[in-house]
Parts: C-alpha cells; structure tokens; sequence
C-alpha cells in the first residue's frame, strides 16, 4: 500500500476530473470535484441523469481512474494505485451494494455475507456469528439459509447491505439501491442501512435519482452536467429537498 | 495461493452443488464423449488386434517374403531353398517356415454355424509355432495335429484331446479333415480371425489348393520367420540375407504389421474418428462453459466489484471445468466398463490399459481446453461493465 496522508476525513476528493474521448470530442464526465466525507456520515450525492454522479461512483469505488484528480481514502490516494492495489482496496475497505443482480445466486443469504469475510480471510467463529447477527437486526433472521431467487428485492437489498457492512469497511457506497423497490421498501431499505451507517461509524455516500431518500441523510451533494453545483448540509433544507421529491 | 485456491474452490464447488442437475448434464455429455471415444480406441485395439495378434507375438525379429510381394504375407512363396539359405546366414539363430490359408471347421451339432478360421502352417519348434497354454506343442511331420488360439477355443468349446473337421476347398471339391487338438494357446487371431495352428506338411495337405497346385509335390510356404542371435543386429542380418540370398526381401516385426492388408487406413480411420469425437467434445464442453459464462457476466461483475481478484475467477472455472470433466470421464469409464461385459467374444472390442489410459488423459484434457475461451472471457469481465456503471 502506497503511504497514508493523514486526514479527518474516510473519504476526501480534490480536483477530481474524468474526461471520454468521444467521437465528438472530449467529455468531462466529472469536473473538478471535491468532497469530504467523515467517519459516521451519511451522504447523498444526487443528480439527473448524465449528471456524472455514477461516474463519480464508479471512481469512488476504485472501479474507475480518474483522469486527474486525487481520492484519498483513509488518507490513501486511489488514483495512483495499480490495478490489484485498487482490487485489495475494494475487498478490504470497500462496501458497496448495487442497483440490481447484487448477490451471488448460488450462495444462501448468510453465505452471501460470509463471502465478503471469506474473501479478506477472515471467516473465523466469530464472523459467522456477526453475519448471522447482522442478517437478524436486518430482517433476515429467518431467511438465513434463503438463497436470492427465494428472496424478494427488497430482502436481497438488505443481504447486500449486510454483505457491505460486514468486513467493517471505511466507505461504503450504494448505488441506486431502491430503484427496484416499492416506496414503502425503499424506505425501510435506505433507513436501515443509514443507522448501520451511523452506528458503525463508516463513511456512507447513496447514490439516487430520488430526492425522497434524502430524508435519512446528513448531506446532499448535487451534481449537474460532471459538476458539484450544490451541498445541502443544513436538515431543514434536506428535508424540504425530501419533500419536493414526495411531490 | 492457498487463500486464493480456498475461495475459488469454495465458489466452485457451491456453485456445482446448488445447481446439480445443471452440470451433472454436462458431465453426462461428457461421460457419453467418454463412452465413445473408449470404445472407439477399444474398437481400434480389438480390431488392430485381430490383425495384428500373431505376428506381435511372435518370438522373432525379422520376416522374410518373396521379392516385390509387397511385404503382403498372401502374395509372397518361399520354398524350402530359402528357409535353408537364411538358416545358414551368420546371427540367425533360428528360422520357420510360415504358410497361411484360410478353412472352415465344421462344428458338432445341426445348428452350430461353420467357424471360419486362418489355416497357418508353421514349423513345430521353430519360430511361427506359438507357445501353447493347455497342452502340448506340435508333433513334426505329417501329423494331424492343431493347436488352437483363445479365440477359436472360446468360439468352437473345442478342449485338448478333441478332434475337429475342417472343410478346404481343393481343386473344385471340398475336402474334410480330421485333427486332433493337442494344445490351446494365448490369443494369436491373424487376419481379424481365429486362429489353428498345423504342422507344415499338414497344413500343405489340408490347405486349399487351385487345381494346378493338386498333384504338386513342393512344398511352399508363404514367408519365413527369423529369429536373431541379438536382437540389435537386426538391421545387420537384415542387409545379410538380402545381400546373399536372391529375390527375397524382409521386414521387422512392426513394418510386417503395418504391410497387413488395410490394417493401417483402418487405423487411421478410427484414429480420425477417435479424434474427432474429442474435437466435438472440445467443442461442446467449450460451448456450454462459455454460454454459461455469457449469463454470469453480472454475477462475475459483482464478484470482481467487491474485491475477488482475476486469478481467483479464474481459478474457480477452471476448478469447476475440471471437477465436472472428472465426473464426466469416470462416470463414462464406469459406462464402457459395464457395457463390455455385454459384448459376445466375436465382437472386436478390447480395452487395452494402454490405449484407454490415453484416451482418458485425452479426455480429460479436453474439459480445460474447451473451457479455456470461457476462463479467457471471464477474467477480461469488467465490472464497470458488468454492473451497468460504464458511461
């Protein structure tokens, strides 16, 4: 691992910039964004679509290089680590649950979580017991040995969401993760995982077209056209900015 | 490595055992592959076998036919002039005259079908005349004694102390003889047929015979069999006799098995054939693991997002590919094995250790072969891609 910049924050971006070469020239993706995000915090970064909040996503997640830019995590920049740094990095500090095809069929819910142990070697007595635990405050104490296909959507959301926790890791990411959700679900799915965000103290960024969800967040970062145009820190405004979502 | 090997056989297997009635189609398809290709190797054997038995056999090094016979047993005559000649020549240490023909025995009973049979002639004591298993070797002279192969014993239940009719044609009259069977010995089938062995003199009485050859007193043999002093100097005696002894040419053992009459485009076919029945395997087990590839593209996606490395990806197809070939080729091997045991002696299958070692090798190399398009698929899976997140 590359050497550590100390910093308050889990997640720090400078100047971050993702430019595509297109046919028609270039694209700036993501424009010269910076954010922070600490230990604890629960953020959402909002936009329409073609806005780069995915892109910013996909960099965040260290799926992406930036084309310039600097993203710390824990004070590690990502930008300049090799690709199997980057794949360790996603395995050890890393939680991320996705829109859709978020499990693997083939493992049972628990083993589902268990994976993300067994990938960093750490599946001991005790981390089975943390994942069956964790599975339980999420709902899914019965539904332990399911495998996804006898799952709703709304219970293999919160598998993933388990499965992002459960390595403790420094950030964790939710890419649209109601968009195939009733209301009522995606509720009780982004409410939940923004406790486990704040009671386990990680750095916490959703990722969504809907406004609604910013109800649960402690920040909402907006973008437009690959730019930060807004932060909306003060809760009032949060949840007036929930409020026109509902409208 | 241990890490890595842990989880990808964790994945893999898991996946296997969740979705059984999957894969275990595909090491169907595998073990049917198998079943095919191993008959068609033991068929290869059986019938390589058949023609090639007593000649392999034979305790000798060298073969000597008449000039330009093509080294083909059937159109070469020796007479007694040459057996002498190459006795005399210098690192022989014995020779047999070998005369061939082909009979029928008539067996007891109304309803036994007639058992055609290669009528050989060979010298007793002399290299030609096969070692017997039950009973004894052959008398010299004109005795009327046989000695039978396995395969004629099994197929007539003819025992030691018997005595058989074979019916030649000589001239334009079929003649019968008696002989008594004085010893059975190990498998010795020439020209894909079971096999009696006469004494010389017998055989040339007994044979068929052309109407011209009826009343002639020569006796001719067809090739002789040559033993050697030492075995390395084949090549040596081999220039020998040709250079002192006129119109005779020789072969070793092996070049006199690949002379016999369409025993190597026989071969070849089946060889051809054996291999492509790996090619198609190579192709379908290819196919299936690479479509099954194709509709795990976002499951890999996921795999590789939270942080498994190429190599384990990758590893887990390969263990999968294997563990299934496995399967696939044993439950084939086991299939062959219970299906030989249904097949009566006259059909030409032999499952030789040898050639079905190979084709299990073959066969088992077959799964990472076709699989290796898949393996390569997987691990160029971007998960940026595979998740839906590239711009």
């Amino acid at each position: 691992m590359m050497n550590a910049i100390e910093t308050q924050y889990a997640l720090e971006t400078k100047s971050v910039i993702k430019t595509y070469q297109t046919d028609t020239g270039p694209i700036q993706a993501v424009d010269d964004v910076s954010i922070q995000v600490a230990p604890g915090e629960f953020v959402a970064l909002v936009g329409p679509s073609g806005s780069g909040k995915t892109t910013m996503l996909s960099i965040l997640a260290a799926l992406l290089k930036p084309s310039s830019g600097q993203i710390l995590l824990d004070g590690e920049d990502l930008a300049g680590m090799s690709e199997t740094q980057r794949v360790n990095l996603r395995r050890q500090k890393i939680g991320f649950t996705f829109q859709s095809n978020n499990l693997v069929p083939y493992l049972s819910a628990v083993e589902n979580v268990e994976l993300m142990l067994r990938l960093n070697n750490r599946l001991d007595k005790a981390g089975k017991l943390r994942a069956r635990e964790l599975l339980a405050r999420l709902g899914l104490g019965e539904r332990l040995n399911n495998l996804p296909g006898q799952m709703s959507g709304g219970q293999q959301q919160r598998v993933a969401i388990a499965r992002a926790l459960i390595h403790n890791p420094s950030l964790v990411l939710a890419d649209e993760p109601t968009a195939s959700l009733d209301s009522e679900r995606a509720f009780q799915v982004v409410e939940t995982f923004a406790g486990l965000i704040h009671e386990q103290k990680r750095a916490g960024i959703i990722v969504t077209h809907d406004l609604r969800m910013c109800e649960f967040v402690d920040r909402v970062l907006q973008m437009r056209d690959g730019k930060l145009v807004k932060v909306t820190d003060e809760h009032d405004e949060i949840m007036k900015l929930a409020r026109s979502g509902k409208d | 490595m241990t890490q890595l090997f842990t989880v990808s056989s964790y994945l893999a297997v898991k996946e296997i055992w969740r979705n059984l009635g999957r894969f275990l189609l595909v090491s169907l398809v595998i073990a049917l592959i198998t079943l095919l290709v191993l008959f068609i190797a033991a068929l290869g054997e059986g019938l390589g076998n058949g023609n090639r038995e007593y000649i392999s056999k034979l305790d000798a090094q060298l073969i000597v036919y008449q000039a330009k016979s093509d080294l083909l047993v059937g159109a070469s005559r020796l007479g007694y002039d040459r057996l002498a000649a190459v006795q005399r020549i210098k690192g022989v240490a014995d020779a047999g005259m070998l005369g061939t023909a082909n009979a029928t025995i008539i067996l007891p009973g109304n309803n036994a079908a007639p058992l055609k049979v290669s009528l050989m002639g060979v010298a007793p004591g002399h290299p030609g005349e096969p070692k017997v298993v039950t009973g004894r070797q052959l008398g010299s002279g004109l005795t009327r004694e046989v000695i039978l192969d396995r395969s004629t014993a099994l197929r007539s239940k003819l025992v030691v102390g018997d005595t058989l009719t074979i019916r030649t044609t000589q001239g334009t009259t079929d003649k019968f003889f008696d002989l008594r069977v004085v010893g059975i010995s190990d498998g010795q089938q020439y020209s894909l047929q079971p096999t009696i062995f006469l004494p010389l003199g017998t055989w040339d009485r007994v044979r068929p015979k052309s109407e011209a050859e009826i009343n002639s007193t020569d006796l001719v043999g067809n090739v002789i069999i040559v033993k050697l002093n030492d075995p390395t100097e084949a090549a040596l005696v081999e220039s020998r006799i040709k250079g002192q002894i006129n119109n005779v040419e020789t072969a070793s053992l092996d070049q006199a098995i690949q002379a016999l009459p369409g025993y190597t485009a026989q071969q070849s076919t089946l060889n051809t054939q054996g291999g492509f029945t790996l090619f198609i395997g190579i192709l379908v087990i290819g196919g299936f693991f690479q479509i099954q590839t194709l509709q795990k593209v976002p499951q890999i996606g996921v795999l590789k997002a939270i942080g498994t490395s190429n190599p384990a990806v990758a590893a887990a197809s390969v263990i999968q590919i294997v563990v299934i070939t496995i399967i696939g080729v044993a439950i084939g091997a086991v299939l062959s094995f219970l299906f030989s045991l249904t097949f009566p002696p006259t059909v030409p299958i032999v499952f030789n250790g040898q050639t079905s070692a190979i084709a299990i090798i073959a066969l088992l190399l077959i799964g990472p072969l076709g699989g290796l398009v898949s393996i390569r698929y997987a691990v160029r899976i971007e998960p940026l891609k595979a998740l839906g997140l590239s711009s």
